[in-house]
């Protein structure tokens, strides 16, 4: 094995026994992404139909407002202890290992909200056949937002009113991948052929795997500099 | 303006609002920029040794 | 290269900036007052929209302007971070505020004219809702510039939030556009440039080009002052503030 797969092994190893070592960071945006969403049918009334006609928007925004939540765990301790220093100074590609870093989110963030979806739909009232489109619609988009998120995120590490910042840069660019997931599930409700929002949402991941990746490595050297 | 003239000119007003904001506010910015900048230099040069 | 660095030296661009900003000035004044003279006397009223769609001549040329703006922006940020050219820096920072109050003219506007179109002073149509998105990412760039106190490192940070934008704003623009035909219902009707008559062009694209003169008379203005703060420390400056006083 090369030392460079060696390091990508081992840096996805340590972040994720770290994240589970403390595992409050795991469940905190899990637990407000099933909060959030459960708040609606309260403000709402509990009319299914009602539910049923905005259950893709609300669990799609939500779990927007959940991965934006946990972003400011991707670099902070590794800045606070110097890891990322040390990153930096490696032979390594940087992009390599900000991609990695975001991979480890994603396992983190992403796929526990991917998994609870389906209890959330079941409370809106989504129809069962629209459950599948929504688990895959949120396999495809909640990488993109773990991606553009940690762009965010290296913007604006270690600057103060970092939180409500790293929200004014990115929930902006995350509007596509709202559109499009949300979309889909609304559509198979509908009854619509929905193949062209899964194409677009897995080219936006494409996207945004090849370039994110070098424009967070730029924004970690800028903020590290 | 058949009707319409308070969306009309209230457009067309809030756009010289906007254009005549952008250039009073380097205009201001400049006066306070030299007036610092002036006062900054005189301190540097009363605190240059021999200046007297 | 050599070309780049010596008309880019702050010195020789201020007093080169200070030179051709009263006829920019000029220019401005000229091509607006053209635009304004063929837009409110000479153009005809339009057939469905009567008067009202006078505020085209404002609310399209302020779109571009966002649009524009935000371009040159992220271009005079790649130029800065990739070559380290300082008054591309400065240019870029002092792009934005005038880029967002387009931008909010541009909004302002479409719903002065999407009123008396719509009967509402707010329709999610497709062009108001990327401009919205726009404006965002206007203060998201702003807010991150503002809070770096460092200006170099401000500058490099702003310029990835503006590349970064630049890639994403044709996509939002579409993806916004897409969502919008599949949900618009069938009385908001389109507000925008329909089959347009020459008379009701030249004003538009005067008007257009007099706000991009516009742009470019003020980002010098403000460029100039920047200059002079970052530059205090340097003899030529005090040389500079020696004469006049």
């Amino acid at each position: 094995m090369s030392d460079f797969l060696k390091a990508i092994a081992c840096l996805l190893r340590r972040d994720l026994t770290i994240a589970l070592r403390r595992s409050t960071d795991v469940l905190t945006p899990l637990v407000f992404f099933i909060i959030v969403v459960s708040l609606f049918p309260l403000g709402l009334g509990p009319e299914p139909a009602v539910l049923r006609t905005i259950a893709p928007g609300v669990i799609w925004v939500a779990a927007l407002l959940a991965t934006m939540l946990s972003l400011n765990r991707l670099f902070a301790n590794d800045h606070a202890d110097g890891t990322l220093e040390q990153m930096v100074l490696s032979p390594h590609p940087l992009a390599a290992l900000v991609l990695v870093k975001v991979a480890a989110h994603w396992m983190l963030t992403g796929l526990p909200l991917v998994l609870i979806s389906p209890l959330l739909a079941i409370q809106m009232n989504l129809p069962e056949s629209a459950m599948s489109t929504l688990i895959l619609s949120l396999l495809l988009g909640t990488p993109v937002l773990s991606l553009l998120g940690a762009v965010g995120a290296a913007l604006t590490l270690g600057l103060r009113g970092g939180g409500v910042l790293v929200s004014l840069l990115v929930l902006p660019l995350y509007t596509p991948v709202l559109i499009f997931g949300a979309g889909a599930v609304a559509g198979v409700i509908a009854g619509i052929e929905v193949e062209a929002h899964f194409s677009l949402l897995a080219a936006f991941l494409a996207l945004a795997l090849t370039l994110t990746p070098w424009a967070a490595a730029a924004a970690l050297r800028v903020s590290l500099d | 303006m058949g009707g319409y003239g308070f969306y009309v000119w209230s457009s067309y007003g809030l756009a010289l609002l906007v254009l005549l904001l952008n250039l009073y506010l380097p205009l201001r910015r400049r006066k306070t920029v030299r007036r610092l900048l002036h006062e900054f230099l005189r301190l540097k040069r009363s605190l240059q040794p021999g200046s007297e | 290269m050599q070309y780049l660095h010596k008309y880019a030296s702050p010195k020789f661009f201020y007093v080169f900036a200070g030179k051709l900003t009263p006829w920019l000035a000029a220019l401005t004044v000229l091509l607006l007052a053209a635009g304004l003279y063929l837009g409110l006397f000479i153009a005809p009223a339009d057939y469905q929209q009567g008067e009202s769609y006078r505020i085209m001549f404002i609310h399209v040329p302020a779109a571009w302007m966002s649009m524009f703006i935000y371009a040159c922006m992220a271009g005079a940020g790649a130029i800065a971070l990739v070559w380290n050219v300082k008054l591309f820096e400065m240019f870029a920072a002092n792009c934005a505020p005038v880029g967002a109050s387009f931008t909010f003219l541009a909004l302002a506007t479409g719903s002065l004219w999407g009123k008396p179109m719509w009967g509402a002073w707010w329709a999610w149509d497709a062009r108001l809702t990327s401009e919205l998105i726009l404006f965002f990412l206007y203060i998201g760039y702003m807010s991150l510039e503002a809070s770096i106190d460092d200006p170099r490192r401000a500058a490099r940070a702003a310029a990835i939030v503006a590349l970064v934008g630049v890639v994403n704003i044709p996509v939002i623009h579409f993806s916004v556009e897409w969502w919008n035909t599949l949900h618009q219902p069938a009385s908001v009707s389109k507000m925008g440039t329909p089959s347009i008559h020459p008379s009701m062009l030249a004003p538009l694209l005067l008007m257009a080009v007099g706000f991009t003169v516009y742009f470019f008379t003020v980002a010098l203005m403000r460029m100039r002052n920047e200059i002079l703060e970052r530059e205090r420390h340097t003899t030529w400056v005090a040389q500079l503030l020696e004469n006049e006083s």
